[in-house]
């Protein structure tokens, strides 16, 4: 009894294969009752997928998942949901057209008959309440309406909703990304009160500081392995940086003495965000790497957009010098044509160059395709694949072929390091130095604070505007991370 | 996460709701504005034997109009509604007539089809444009066999239905309003409603919480079905005799009228009171409107045109801003 | 063997397949009396339903949501502007059929305005012009019955060996869209946005540009089958296009367009084409009563493509 009782979930050697990428490469992991559990690692690790699984969103290829001592043959979300098990992943899964009780109602097959409205509303709202108060959200707002923020508000308190099912444990995906710095506080310390009153959580997040305050025990992914589970008072933020596989990257760029570029170069970008008061801008000189930071969705996205438009029209505030490529992050919305092939990804952007007369040649799509497949080092066997046969690191390689490829001088990169292994990573980093030796400016968009040791500049945004440019040498992550919470600090 | 959090420039919770407060009103807006014309025109119209005459035909047209409102619900389009109802008249001045049992039977395999083809649409993942467009064909085939020519009788129950001339308030406008209360209540304000506007918001978040899309996608088109039916019936009630092609234009009738109404093809948004105020706005600007303004009878498709163009600008001035 | 392997492989060969079925059916039926003018006739037929079925395949593959149902009403304009102009006179043809062109693209390009300016969506935006342009159709074209300059209705039934000249112009029409589509920076230019509009975006492409010379393409290809089947059938009027709205969609459909945007197959326009007019030819053939006929064309349609199946979830 005591042994099965101590368990909610275990998984045991799980295996889950995506192509020719291993997302997990035999995993074990178990969660006890009563415990927060911070899960870390860089993009790419293994931590979303490792949810799926969890929550029965994802089936493992190989392995087992065990619920309350017994193994699950056929494990699903309505399965997971009964045994209690809940999951908020980074894409929201509200309904924008429905109002956030009937989103409530959505998820609980028991909020029916006459009088569900009202149940589902005081549901929502007393959990809004606890977790989050004074969200000023109403039961009766369309999520539509809503901002990003009050968005996830919802759905991590949605939940949190008890009706008959039990509630055992709760995955957190990243939950704070989309809250300001009060909301993250408030449910950060709403998870550490449910913790305490039994329930269990997984929390990942990116805020290392975060996971070192709210967790009981910590595990570290990379490359689809666990490679450190602990409890957290075993561990730093060094130690979690040098687990999660920093170091190397660390050491790689430190060991490059870059020479700054001339304050003479010419200005090839500069932006004001819309938002902006006073005078502030970002500047970006010809050969430099302009990196942008802060918690994720806080304008950095909507500047680079913006500088994307000017290339092709007047633009407020905005001014660019050159031809402008962007390098999407998310790429299943932004980058990929999921029909094509590798080759006819790539050239997407260079087709007006590739023309011999009216009609593009195919020699020289060829030719482009096959230099960059060499350059950038794309693993394939034939570039006339299709595109989603290439894992996701490679994809990522394509989409940075597309853009470098082509002829523009200045390349915006919208987070492009998403969902990408620690190798590919450092081969793109060497290259994109390589470029901007060359003379290309690059605008740098990261969620990884790491990656910014790249940049010769960073800007830091908060709630749409700039409210600080750190240089080189003022540059680490502590600095970083205190102007990305700037507004909120005493 | 690369969405940006306050990128909704500027409209806090009280611009938002002033906006969407406009357009909800839209439709009964442009309903009013029709009848203001028709009032300033010909003011004997705004009468109970006006608006009986002018309506009359505004029932069927509502009833195919909720038709589609079902399946545009749910991110499809039918494009056989029209030839589906031409169907259902054919089947109701023969069958139900000569012989009710046969008649009954073949209407509620109609269904029974309808809701098929909307099992066939989600598992093989069809297009149903396409789908919809091929059913149109076989529709109008099978109302051509049963009624080669116009002819056949309506039975007399469903004759004096129709016919049915209550105190104060117009047949017609009564019945829109029972439809719309009835639709209303039904999918905006039930708890299935919610679920089966969220398959239509967001399929995947609605599969992910145990509910089945199969089921909401059999479940729309049956009711498309059953409201076809009964659009068929009542337009033969009507009309006392039946004709295959007589339903052709309630195809793009019912899309247009949805259209009005606020709904939009994509994202679950419809409204049911919006869509029959749509369908009645179209009825009275159809005909009586026309007439009354003496415009040439060339021009009554193309004032159709114009309406659904000039309506959709003032949905596009109050509307959401384009991503 | 390898070789025909390959050839099976490729998506549209089947929409021929079915056309030599159903042509063989017909013939079987006859004993072979009339084959090859029942190939001729198909091909004259099936001219007129490419012409537009290219213009509505580009307009489809812009991607969900985008279709022009303004065509039939644009038919039977161009089909009048072209009578009315030409008058019976052989000097005037070429003028007629500039006209007829020109109505064409202008309705493309008012298409366009009412989605992109109003923002309507293509469904309604095309389907609301449809009915202005009928009523402007019926005010012009006032009863007159005009008959077209002899010369111009001869040309159009020239045959060589069987074949029409019209279906030879027809296959170099194809041939030149197939080329725009795979060849040129326009043609991907639309598979890019039909699979992922916002990528294209951000991949450099004019997303309005591209979708603006779409539909004035598709209105342009209106214009000259209007004008071209009243010269075929020696008459313009107005419901001369009313079949091809759903002929339009049905062709690019069977042929291996994929509805939901972003894959295209010009073959298949063709194939597609020959099988729906060789359907007709074949259920008339048999003595079908036109309710019949009706019936099995929507059941073979349904049958076809619930065969062919959709594009699987992207997701």
């Amino acid at each position: 009894m005591p042994v099965a009782a101590k368990n909610i979930i275990e998984l045991d050697g799980v295996e889950r294969h995506f192509g020719a990428v291993r997302a997990l490469d035999g995993v074990n992991f178990a969660v006890r009752r009563g415990e927060c559990i911070g899960l870390v690692g860089h993009n790419g690790a293994g931590k979303s997928t490792l949810m799926h699984i969890l929550a029965g969103t994802g089936i493992a290829d190989r392995g087992s998942v065990t619920v309350n001592g017994e193994l699950q043959a056929t494990y699903s979300v309505q399965r997971a949901q009964r045994l209690g098990i809940r999951c908020v992943f980074q894409e929201l899964s509200l309904c924008p057209n429905l109002s956030v009780a009937e989103n409530t109602r959505i998820s609980h097959v028991s909020l029916r008959g006459i009088g569900w409205a009202k149940r589902a509303a005081s549901l929502i709202t007393k959990r809004l309440d606890e977790i989050f108060p004074g969200h000023g959200i109403e039961a009766g707002d369309i999520i539509g309406d809503l901002p990003i923020g009050k968005r996830q508000m919802v759905e991590v308190a949605r939940a949190f909703t008890l009706t008959d099912d039990p509630l055992q444990l709760v995955i957190l995906d990243e939950p704070t990304s989309s809250l300001d710095a009060h909301a993250a506080g408030q449910l950060l310390s709403f998870v550490r009160r449910s913790v305490a009153e039994g329930m269990s959580c997984i929390l990942i997040s990116h805020l290392l500081g975060e996971i070192l305050d709210t967790s009981d025990r910590i595990v570290v992914m990379r490359d689809g392995k666990v490679v450190a589970d602990g409890a957290s008072s075993q561990f730093d933020r060094e130690r979690l940086i040098e687990t999660m596989g920093g170091a190397e990257a660390r050491d790689a760029t430190a060991a490059i003495a870059e020479t700054p570029v001339s304050e003479n170069a010419p200005v090839m970008v500069s932006a004001r965000p819309a938002v902006q008061q006073g005078g502030t801008e970002l500047l970006a000189r010809e050969g430099e790497i302009v990196g942008l930071a802060g918690l994720a969705g806080h304008g950095q996205t909507r500047l680079l957009i913006d500088v994307f438009r000017a290339s092709t029209r007047r633009q407020a505030g905005v001014s660019v010098a050159a031809p402008v490529a962007l390098v999407a992050g998310d790429r299943q919305t932004d980058g990929v044509f999921p029909l094509w092939s590798i080759a006819d990804n790539i050239g997407i952007r260079s087709l007006k160059g590739l023309r011999r007369g009216l009609f593009i040649a195919a020699e020289r799509e060829k030719e482009l395709a096959h230099s960059w497949q060499k350059r950038i080092g794309i693993r394939t066997p034939d570039m006339d694949n299709n595109i989603l046969s290439l894992s996701g690191g490679n994809q990522q390689k394509a989409l940075f072929a597309r853009a470098l490829g082509s002829d523009a001088r200045i390349v915006l990169m919208d987070d492009p390091m998403r969902g990408v292994d620690v190798a590919t990573k450092l081969e793109v980093y060497d290259l994109i130095r390589a470029e901007a030796r060359a003379g290309r400016t690059f605008l740098w968009y990261t969620t990884e604070t790491e990656e910014l040791s790249n940049c010769d500049r960073v800007y830091v945004f908060r709630n749409g505007r700039i409210v600080a440019a750190l240089d080189r040498s003022e540059l680490t992550e502590e600095r970083v991370i205190q102007s990305s919470f700037e507004e909120a600090a005493p | 996460m690369t969405a940006d959090t306050l990128a909704a420039s500027g409209s806090g919770r009280r611009g938002v709701n002033y906006a969407r407060l406009l357009r909800t009103a839209l439709p009964a807006i442009s309903l009013a504005i029709i009848l203001i014309g028709i009032a300033y025109l010909n003011p004997r119209a705004i009468s109970y034997f006006g608006f009986n005459l002018m309506l009359n035909l505004a029932i069927p047209i509502t009833l195919a109009t909720i038709a589609q409102m079902f399946v545009i619900t749910i991110n499809e389009l039918d494009l056989s509604i029209g030839n589906f109802v031409g169907f259902v008249g054919c089947v109701t001045a023969t069958w139900l007539h000569d012989a009710p049992l046969i008649g009954i039977s073949v209407l509620v395999l109609s269904v029974v089809i309808y809701a098929a083809l909307g099992a066939l649409i989600h598992i093989r993942n069809l297009p149903s444009i396409v789908v919809t467009l091929g059913m149109s064909f076989v529709w109008q085939g099978l109302a051509i066999l049963i009624l080669p020519k116009p002819g056949g009788a309506a039975p007399d129950w469903l004759q004096s239905f129709m016919g049915f001339q209550p105190p104060y308030v117009p047949f017609p406008i009564l019945a829109a309003i029972v439809i719309a209360l009835v639709m209303h209540f039904g999918l905006m304000r039930s708890s299935y409603g919610a679920v089966l506007r969220g398959a239509g918001g967001n399929g995947q978040a609605i599969n992910r919480a145990g509910w089945s899309l199969l089921k909401t996608k059999i479940v729309m088109f049956g009711l498309a079905g059953v409201f076809g039916v009964i659009s068929g019936m009542a337009l033969i009630g009507i009309t006392t005799s039946g004709d295959a092609n007589i339903g052709n234009g309630y195809t793009l009738l019912s899309i247009a009228g949805v259209i009005l109404g606020g709904g939009e093809f994509v994202g679950g948004r419809v409204s049911p009171i919006g869509a029959v105020i749509g369908s009645l706005t179209l009825a009275l600007a159809a005909s009586p409107l026309l007439t009354f303004m003496h415009v040439p009878p060339d021009w009554d498709v193309g004032a159709n045109g114009i309406i659904l163009i000039v309506v959709l600008a003032a949905r596009a001035l109050t509307g959401r801003k384009a991503d | 063997m390898p070789y025909l392997r390959q050839l099976m492989s490729k998506a549209w060969i089947w929409s021929y397949i079915g056309a030599l079925i159903v042509w063989l059916a017909a013939i079987g039926y006859t004993h072979g009396y009339g084959a090859g003018a029942m190939v001729t006739n198909a091909l004259s037929l099936a001219v007129f339903m490419v012409i537009v079925g290219i213009g509505q395949m580009f307009v489809v593959t812009l991607g969900p949501g985008n279709v022009d149902l303004s065509l039939p009403a644009n038919i039977g304009l161009a089909s009048a502007v072209a009578m009315k102009i030409m008058e019976g006179n052989d000097s005037m043809i070429a003028v007629g059929l500039i006209a007829a062109l020109v109505s064409g693209t202008v309705i493309g390009i008012a298409n366009y305005a009412l989605i992109r300016v109003l923002r309507i969506p293509p469904i309604i935006a095309t389907l609301s012009s449809s009915f202005i342009i009928l009523s402007v159709d019926i005010s012009y074209g006032r009863g007159l019955q005009i008959k077209p300059p002899d010369s111009f209705a001869n040309f159009t039934n020239i045959q060589f060996l069987g074949i029409p000249i019209l279906a030879i112009g027809g296959a170099i029409l194809a041939v030149g869209a197939g080329l725009a589509l795979q060849r040129m920076v326009y043609g991907r230019s639309v598979l890019a946005i039909g699979q992922n509009e916002r990528a294209a975006w951000l991949a450099g492409i004019s997303v309005e540009r591209v979708r603006f010379l779409t539909y004035a393409l598709s209105g342009t290809l209106g214009g000259i089958d209007g004008a071209l089947l009243a010269g075929y059938f020696r008459g313009a009027s107005v419901d001369i296009g009313d079949e091809y709205l759903l002929s339009s969609i049905a062709v690019v459909v069977i042929g291996g367009t994929s509805v939901a945007g972003g894959k295209a197959n010009v073959p298949g326009i063709w194939g597609a084409a020959l099988f729906l007019v060789l359907l007709q030819i074949m259920l008339n053939t048999f003595g079908v009563s036109p309710g019949l006929r009706l019936l099995l064309t929507g059941v073979i349609i349904v049958g076809v493509i619930t065969v062919a199946g959709g594009q699987p979830a992207t997701r």
